[in-house]
């Protein structure tokens, strides 16, 4: 089973800390990877927020690929940043040569485009180099968005942790968010690309448990956008899902509860707004979600929210302090790292409900 | 040597022989009278018995005429193997045997220089159905935990109406809500088993009343909201005017009997009908188009259907029609307009090598307005078909659900056109583990029509079992309008068995969806369908076990 952890903060907070959410939960999951996503970035990267920040874990060729690919299409470097490698004999890991974080400035012909014109070329780009990476086997591209940080690897994650030096506290290297997973995808063959949290466009998703509709999902989301590729794990459904509702269809949030867990079609039918509903259910069906999942996601204004299956349910829980909100899939992550929080204000999400985070570190329980 | 006269047709031509048991005979007369087929008649025989009563030998020939129940041999008064006979009589004196040997095809075509026509459906079956070949074979386990069928609440119901794309929905964000700001295409939410479609004409008024009853009930007693297509022979226009028109689904076919009626009816409706079908073709002998033979055309039929008392043939094409696009702009628009956009329409086709190019042609379609593609297979029933056309055309459903949904799935248009199947299903009595399979293949929901004569008593079977719907003399009463065969069949009592069976196939399709987790419908689950057969794995796409 997954262990999920995420940590927004109104402060820059290391990425130990999520190792410490984590490891806390180390008998639940089969310690086989780490994966963490970073957004709202401090440190060495606080200066650099409107530029695309390009993840990646690849060879020395791929290094060379994904240049000359960003080159040609007009990108130019402004920083580039590697972890500090600290190798040890018998660390569990299965490392690549290299780990890429390089800040970038858009090209000058998109100096004065609108927003959605640069998502798009961050998207073709990075879809481009992972096309080009595979292809020749050169190694992996994460993400390719501003102010966004994605490391992934396989291994024990106390020994991934120690690999990238990432136990020791480091103030230029932080963020407001951090969401993470210590599992690799054991049920099928082992990717990285597998690996939880997944982001696209701003979105990030993470999730718990198996997604019995994964053909359906995948089927109906191949169409929906290019963006919705490789499918290497049931759970990248979760956060296609999300983008397709809040960022195309641009949906209010409560609806995606609403298309993946839909209300039966008697409660919904006793609604004022059950005519959406069912519209809802109609023509997004093949999005329903069949558990049992809880899902851990963060928008690009850096919301993040929690909401599970309708039936089968996974565990996680929330807890929070004035200036930190965690959610785990178990509370022993929550003692770890918010021993002085209010325990008796945790939260345990149910079935109808969506907990959202919100910049000013509120949590909200929105009910179905 | 005797002299014969070979080119008769004789008692071993025929496909069934009356196997006749003198001793256990009382000639109560019961199997004779009850025979519609005139295949059997009372007669007389001459025995010849040599008997001697004295203590030496001293033969006497005595001659003595005997009645016996002998069987008719003649192209129209043939036993069809029904069964009737057996069932009534008190003794078990008689029943029909069948005849291995038989040349009857042959004859009757040699004979009278015409088609053979029948009833029920292709009698070529040479192997085992392909549904049988397919098991649910993803339960759920450790992770996924299967549901308890009989706690757990399901929610089983499928579109009938087109479904738009999300982005093209008419929805507006006010106060971060989302509100329509125009109509959306209407779609009924439905059981998804539809029963249908089998026309008044084709069926007994009491077997066709029979189902309407059950399919109300079904609605305001049992809660399954199960609908009915009228199939094209017209509807009663007590039924037209009354509150349960809402579940029945209309059909409209190339011969458009009775929509006079259902047009003069309409300023008068209490509900809209729940549909529209238009039939372009049907599963059992397609291309053939319907066929209801004059000897079927009872007064009240003429009456329904607006027609006189003569072979009806629906046209195997819609004479109007010329493509594709002529058909939704023509036929669904106007269909749609009629009841004011407020009655989904849905096209009926036979299953074909071509389905997919209608199929995909119709999810292209600009004005969004097919609401359901209804494809049927070949060994769905009839009532009346040339036998050639019944044991030589057709497609399987199976497959060609399959490449339908594979065709959508491709567009990114999967469940737009909401898909229904049938042809066969539950050939095996067992409906929901065929419905269900379907589903998990693609189908949004299935029809089913045979079934339902199998449950109010019909006799026949697949391998050639009186098959003698087409007569006009349907021994149990359900395919005829002879007034004296029709009061065999008791409609309250058919009416309690369909419900039953529904009631029972409701349960059944919880126990297919409890193991696999699921609380809605199965709809393109083709991940936790299995075949023990290669080819058919292959074909579906679905994984092979051994």
């Amino acid at each position: 089973m997954c262990r999920i952890g995420a940590i927004k903060s109104k402060n820059y907070i290391h990425p130990s800390k999520a190792l410490h959410l984590m490891r806390s939960q180390q008998k639940g999951h089969d310690n086989s990877g780490f994966a963490m996503v970073m957004q709202d970035l401090g440190g060495r990267f606080a200066n650099y927020k409107e530029l695309p920040i390009l993840s990646m874990a690849c060879t020395d060729e791929g290094v060379k690929i994904a240049e000359d690919i960003l080159h040609e299409a007009g990108f130019s470097r402004v920083m580039q940043w590697s972890p500090e490698i600290n190798e040890q004999a018998g660390l569990k890991i299965e490392p690549m040569p290299n780990y890429v974080f390089q800040v970038l400035h858009y090209p000058k012909s998109y100096k004065y485009a609108p927003a959605h014109e640069k998502e798009e070329l961050l998207v073709d780009i990075r879809l481009q180099i992972r096309e080009a990476l595979e292809q020749t086997n050169d190694g992996y591209v994460y993400s390719f968005w501003p102010d966004v940080l994605t490391l992934k690897e396989i291994g024990d994650p106390t020994d991934i942790g120690t690999y990238f030096n990432l136990w020791q506290p480091d103030e230029d290297f932080t963020a407001k968010i951090i969401t993470a997973q210590c599992r690799q995808n054991t049920n099928y063959d082992i990717v990285r690309y597998a690996a939880h949290p997944f982001f696209l466009e701003g979105y990030t998703a993470l999730a718990n448990g198996e997604n019995t509709f994964y053909e359906k999902n995948k089927n109906f989301q191949k169409n929906l956008y290019k963006g919705y590729i490789g499918f290497e794990s049931d759970s990248q459904c979760f956060l296609y899902t999300l983008h397709y509702i809040h960022k195309i269809l641009k949906w209010p949030l409560q609806y995606y509860k609403h298309t993946i867990t839909p209300l039966a079609y008697d409660d919904a039918e006793k609604r004022e707004d059950h005519a959406i509903l069912q519209n809802i259910r109609a023509v997004l069906g093949n999005l329903e979600l069949n558990g049992p999942n809880t899902i851990i996601a963060v928008l690009p204004d850096g919301t993040m929210f929690n909401t599970c299956d309708a039936k089968k349910l996974r565990p996680v829980v929330i807890g929070h302090t004035a200036d930190t909100a965690v959610i785990s899939s178990e509370v022993t992550g929550l003692n770890e790292i918010l021993p002085e929080r209010d325990w008796t204000q945790d939260i345990y999400t149910n079935e109808r409900e969506m907990v959202v985070i919100n910049n000013n570190l509120e949590v909200e329980r929105w009910q179905q | 040597m005797a002299t014969m006269k070979v080119n008769q047709i004789s008692r071993d031509d025929l496909d069934w022989q009356i196997q006749y048991n003198t001793d256990r005979c009382t000639f109560c007369g019961k199997c004779v009278a009850a025979c519609p087929f005139r295949a059997i008649e009372a007669g007389v025989e001459k025995r010849r018995k040599v008997i001697s009563d004295h203590f030496t030998p001293e033969p006497k020939v005595q001659f003595k005429t005997v009645p016996v129940i002998k069987q008719c041999v003649g192209e129209y008064n043939f036993c069809r193997g029904c069964g009737i006979c057996e069932r009534v009589c008190p003794n078990e004196a008689i029943k029909p045997v069948r005849n291995e040997d038989s040349r009857f095809g042959v004859k009757y075509r040699a004979t009278l220089a015409d088609p053979y026509k029948r009833g029920g459906r292709a009698n070529l079956a040479t192997e085992k159905r392909t549904l049988d070949k397919i098991k649910v074979g993803r339960i759920s386990q450790m992770t996924d935990p299967s549901l308890d069928a009989s706690r757990h609440t399901f929610d089983m119901l499928a579109p009938f109406g087109r479904i738009l794309p999300a982005d093209e929905m008419p929805f507006d964000v006010v106060d971060g809500k989302l509100v329509m700001n125009s109509a959306t295409p209407k779609v009924n939410w439905i059981y998804p088993i539809i029963v249908g479609d089998m026309s008044i004409g084709a069926l007994s008024w009491r077997m066709w009343e029979a189902m309407a009853i059950a399919v109300a009930y079904l609605n305001e007693q049992v809660g399954l909201p199960v609908r009915m297509c009228s199939g094209e022979g017209g509807v009663p226009v007590r039924l037209l005017k009354s509150r349960y028109l809402k579940y029945v689904i209309l059909q409209i076919a190339s011969g458009h009997f009775g929509w006079n009626r259902i047009i003069n009816a309409m300023p008068h409706m209490q509900e809209l009908p729940g549909g529209i079908l238009i039939k372009i073709g049907q599963g059992a002998k397609p291309g053939d188009g319907g066929l209801l033979q004059a000897k079927k055309v009872a007064s009240h039929i003429s009456e329904i259907r607006g027609v006189p008392k003569a072979d009806l043939l629906s046209p195997p094409n819609h004479q109007g029609l010329y493509s594709i696009e002529e058909s939704v702009q023509k036929m669904f628009l106007s269909l749609n307009s009629a009841f004011k956009f407020q009655v989904p329409v849905a096209i009926k086709v036979a299953a074909s090598a071509t389905s997919v190019s209608v199929y995909n042609n119709l999810l292209r379609d600009p004005y969004n307005i097919v609401g359901g593609f209804f494809v049927d297979g070949l060994a769905g029933g009839t009532g009346a078909a040339n036998e050639i056309s019944l044991d030589h055309t057709g497609h399987p459903i199976v497959s060609k659900l399959r490449d339908c949904y594979n065709a959508a799935v491709h567009q990114g248009k999967q469940g737009q056109i909401p898909l229904w199947a049938a042809g066969g299903l539950g050939a095996n009595w067992n409906l929901a583990a065929d419905a269900f399979k379907m589903m998990a293949l693609g189908a949004n929901g299935v029809f089913t029509g045979k079934l339902m004569l199998q449950i109010a008593g019909c006799v026949g079977n697949d391998h050639g079992k009186c098959n003698a719907c087409n007569t006009g003399l349907c021994p149990v009463g359900i395919c005829t309008q002879n007034p004296t065969l029709v009061k065999r069949l008791d409609i309250d009592k058919t009416a309690e068995q369909i419900v039953n069976y529904f009631i029972a196939t409701d349960n059944e399709l919880k126990k297919m969806l409890a193991p696999i987790g699921n609380s809605s419908l199965p709809v393109g689950r083709s991940d936790c369908l299995i075949s023990v057969d290669r080819a058919v794995a292959d074909r579906l796409n679905i994984q092979y076990s051994c």
